[in-house]
């Protein structure tokens, strides 16, 4: 059988190795294609393909905050309004036009803040706008009444309203979002790795309340920013994971860091486990997550979206090797080949962060949380020394298979 | 070298007075109202603005600095016509005494083997117990008791990350106080009413370096506020008390050569060459607060980066260090440095830069940061000399092999992955000599 590893990654893309059709064992697809072909295409135990047929229920907006919304209730239910507080890192949103009165009724409850609309299904800032009066929005929903009484082709999109964080954490006075990938093997039980790299995007202008229409300021991805007027290629503005967590580190202390990643781990594990009941778990699907975070000036993490297709395609050189080993580390995850136990709790770049529950950063530690000293095997923007730990790690299994041959 | 030094001055001078006139620019005038209120709301997101600064060009570059040291001679000195193995053989022909590896090795005790550092000993595999922890603790206790001296001493083994901001205002006898402030948004006021030529070479310099560096694009609206205060800050004028430098002069119009109409021009008597805005960038990463930012710079700048582009015979001046790393080359390395004298690659033209620079810009921050706590920490700057020397001696196979000037440049263009510590160690502790 063929095995088209999809190693060029430029443009994640369909991948040409379709020639026999039907005759792949791993397959880095678009979303389009697994919408039209996952429900009757019949794949052996061993092949592997990069989604779960309904990744939405995390990826799309107005899912997502369902979702959330509904977990967070029961979570409230069951553990209490402590726990279920764990829950409030995503902005107060709205679905429309569906919740459209809900959303009036809490607009109309905080005069004078910011709003932002995105829609649900789009990606790279198509399509968004901030608004702070009512009157903006009746215009919009207007607009797109009378375009669907026109045209046919304009398709009724979703959009979500959302609380804008107007506090967001300035470095340079700029504004800027972090760019998390964690990899989901499967959702029942649960395993999920996080990976040690990532980058903070900035804007390319000053942050400033003042100027809600200048979306360059506003939204930080490279996408929008490459059409600024300021954009430099040169510049890429991307800082790496670890580069920022120094910064802060420098500005805050060590403390308040691990603090803010820990909230972090938490955002990824909630948002995994209100999803869980409901993807549909199918032991070939995997997925690499691209997780959009946004802090704002008290250390608090806000996450803003969860990408299922993640851009591939590289900004800068730094950007190329943070990418090519991202994919080449999720390989080695999924393990096509079958060379790990599946005992590993590190595996080049990835940290694994759940496993049906809390993983300890020990070796051999029971891994049980309230225990005294508990700390989470993640290691996000700490330093990656994955070749090392590759060779080492793949050393050892050939040593192990050799002693039990 | 105090005559060369002068007559460094004078074509410096020159070629700003030259561009000043070219340009019809006037080197200084009062800005028009509206303009003050434009700049005032614009003073944080300077870097927004796009002048045209096409027609500018710095004033001097570091190459064209290392032409003038290179020609240096002493004319009193009688070097002898017979070659020997004394011969210095590098660039720099001034005699200044500088010191020996062993010399090196008491001086930089604490940079030893023996002895716990951070850039080396606090790396993943070490357990924290056995230094890091423990280092941290003396250090807190050290800001505690706000003890200099003590700070100082303790930086030579590297600052946490956590307590560095502190630890150098500690050492550079930095405080916050009200009139520091004040002092700083006088400054600010200044730079407001006034426009200076120099602004447009500040602007064009930070443009050209720190705002295309991958790191520190992010911090270019400070560096104006910092740079475009400094060149005001006439306090800085103090240090030429110590400095083989004077201060360039100019003189109102129509008044030349009438001393009582004479002003330091720029203000503070420094005329930035290109690459100048990079000893401010590293230092954004520490201080945030505009103020505490400028008064680190400005410190530094009078304690220590001044010695980098002024000609005097001073062990931390630029000549030493040149001839300091050309004759450890020479003397530890010298198959390495025979081989690229050979080719046309003479070391010192390409290692002036990192040294002028004081690295900034060509390590990665947390290692410059590293390289940084050491010069203050042992009030040199010969670090820098020893680490340029490091740098070739860690890729000394692949330099032997190149052929050209070029190729020799190109082994060494990138600098971002070492590790400073360990490459000091090595070069100074475990090198068989």
């Amino acid at each position: 059988m063929s095995r088209p590893k999809n190693q060029n990654y430029k443009g994640h893309g369909l991948s040409k190795g379709k020639e026999r059709e039907g005759e792949w064992d791993f397959y880095w697809c678009d979303v389009s294609w697994l919408r039209e072909n996952f429900d009757h295409t019949y794949m052996d135990d061993h092949v592997r393909i990069s989604h779960f047929r309904n990744h939405y229920e995390l990826t799309r907006k107005n899912y997502m905050v369902k979702n959330l919304k509904r977990f967070r209730r029961q979570l409230e239910r069951e553990a209490g309004k402590l726990e279920a507080a764990k829950c409030d890192f995503f902005p107060k949103t709205f679905e429309m036009p569906c919740e459209y009165h809900l959303f009036v009724e809490e607009f109309r409850k905080h005069p004078g803040i910011t709003w932002i609309m995105k829609p649900v299904a789009r990606s790279q800032g198509k399509g968004i706008f901030l608004f702070r009066r009512l009157k903006d929005v009746m215009d919009w929903r207007k607009d797109t009444r009378n375009s669907d009484d026109q045209k046919e082709e304009l398709p009724v999109e979703n959009y979500v309203a959302q609380r804008y964080v107007e506090n967001p954490y300035l470095i340079g006075g700029r504004k800027f979002d972090l760019r998390v990938y964690v990899l989901v093997m499967s959702y029942l039980p649960l395993r999920a790795w996080l990976y040690r790299d990532g980058f903070a995007r900035f804007s390319n202008t000053r942050f400033t309340l003042s100027s809600i229409d200048d979306q360059y300021v506003h939204l930080t991805n490279v996408a929008v920013q490459k059409t600024s007027p300021d954009y430099h290629p040169k510049k890429g503005c991307k800082w790496m994971l670890q580069r920022f967590r120094q910064y802060l580190a420098s500005k805050h202390g060590p403390q308040a860091v691990e603090a803010l990643f820990s909230d972090m781990d938490n955002i990824f594990i909630k948002s995994l486990q209100s999803v869980q009941k409901v993807i549909i778990s199918d032991k070939h699907c995997f997925e690499l997550y691209g997780y959009d975070i946004l802090i704002d000036q008290d250390l608090k993490p806000w996450l803003l979206e969860v990408n299922a297709s993640p851009s591939l395609t590289a900004s800068s050189q730094e950007d190329y090797e943070l990418k090519t080993c991202l994919v080449e580390d999720t390989l080695h995850v999924v393990d096509m080949e079958a060379r790990l136990t599946g005992k590993e709790k590190r595996i080049g770049g990835f940290d694994l962060m759940w496993n049906d529950g809390p993983v300890s950063r020990e070796e051999g530690a029971p891994d049980l949380p309230g225990t005294g000293n508990f700390m989470t095997n993640t290691h996000l923007g700490c330093i990656n020394d994955r070749k090392n730990q590759l060779q080492h790690l793949f050393c050892s299994l050939q040593a192990q298979k050799k002693a039990s041959s | 070298m105090r005559k060369a030094q002068g007559s460094w001055e004078k074509r410096i001078l020159k070629s700003l007075n030259s561009m000043c006139t070219e340009l019809s620019i006037p080197l200084a005038r009062k800005r028009p109202v509206g303009q003050q209120k434009e700049l005032l709301n614009k003073w944080n997101e300077m870097g927004t603005d796009e002048p045209d600064l096409s027609l500018f060009r710095p004033v001097y570059a570091p190459k064209d600095f290392l032409e003038v040291l290179i020609n240096l001679r002493n004319p009193n000195y009688e070097n002898g016509d017979s070659l020997s193995f004394r011969t210095h053989l590098g660039l720099i022909q001034v005699p200044l005494k500088v010191k020996d590896i062993p010399e090196l090795k008491e001086c930089f005790v604490e940079l030893g083997l023996n002895t716990g550092q951070l850039g080396i000993d606090d790396s993943t595999q070490v357990p924290p117990e056995l230094f890091e922890s423990e280092h941290v603790r003396i250090g807190q206790k050290v800001l505690a008791e706000q003890d200099s001296a003590a700070a100082q001493q303790y930086i030579r083994q590297g600052s946490p990350t956590a307590l560095r901001a502190e630890l150098w205002a500690l050492i550079l006898n930095i405080s916050s106080q009200p009139e520091d402030i004040l002092y700083y948004e006088q400054l600010k006021t200044n730079v407001i009413q006034h426009d200076l030529l120099v602004d447009s070479l500040i602007y064009k310099d930070v443009k050209l370096t720190a705002s295309n560096d991958d790191y520190y694009f992010v911090f270019e609206d400070y560096l104006y506020q910092v740079l475009l205060c400094f060149s005001r800050d006439t306090s800085v004028l103090a240090h030429f008390a110590y400095n083989s430098a004077s201060p360039p002069k100019s003189y109102i119009r129509g008044k030349l050569g009438l001393e009582e109409y004479a002003v330091f021009y720029p203000p503070n008597g420094v005329i930035p060459f290109h690459g100048f805005s990079m000893y401010v960038a590293p230092l954004c990463f520490l201080y945030h607060e505009p103020y505490k930012l400028y008064q680190t710079f400005r410190e530094m700048y009078v304690r220590f980066f001044f010695r980098l582009h002024s000609i005097s015979s001073h062990p931390s001046g630029i000549v030493s260090l040149c001839l300091l790393f050309e004759t450890l080359l020479q003397t530890y390395l010298p198959q390495l440095f025979y081989h690229l004298r050979e080719i046309g690659a003479q070391p010192l033209r390409i290692s002036f830069k990192w040294m002028v620079r004081a690295f900034s810009g060509y390590l990665a921050t947390d290692q410059l940061l590293l390289l940084w706590d050491r010069i203050l920490g042992y009030n040199s700057l010969e670090i820098l000399a020893v680490l340029a020397a490091a740098v070739f001696a860690f890729r000394a196979v692949n330099l032997m092999e190149v052929t050209s000037l070029a190729s020799a440049e190109a082994v060494l263009a990138d600098l971002s992955t070492l590790k400073v510590m360990p490459l000091l160690q090595i070069f100074l502790f475990a090198t068989v000599t």
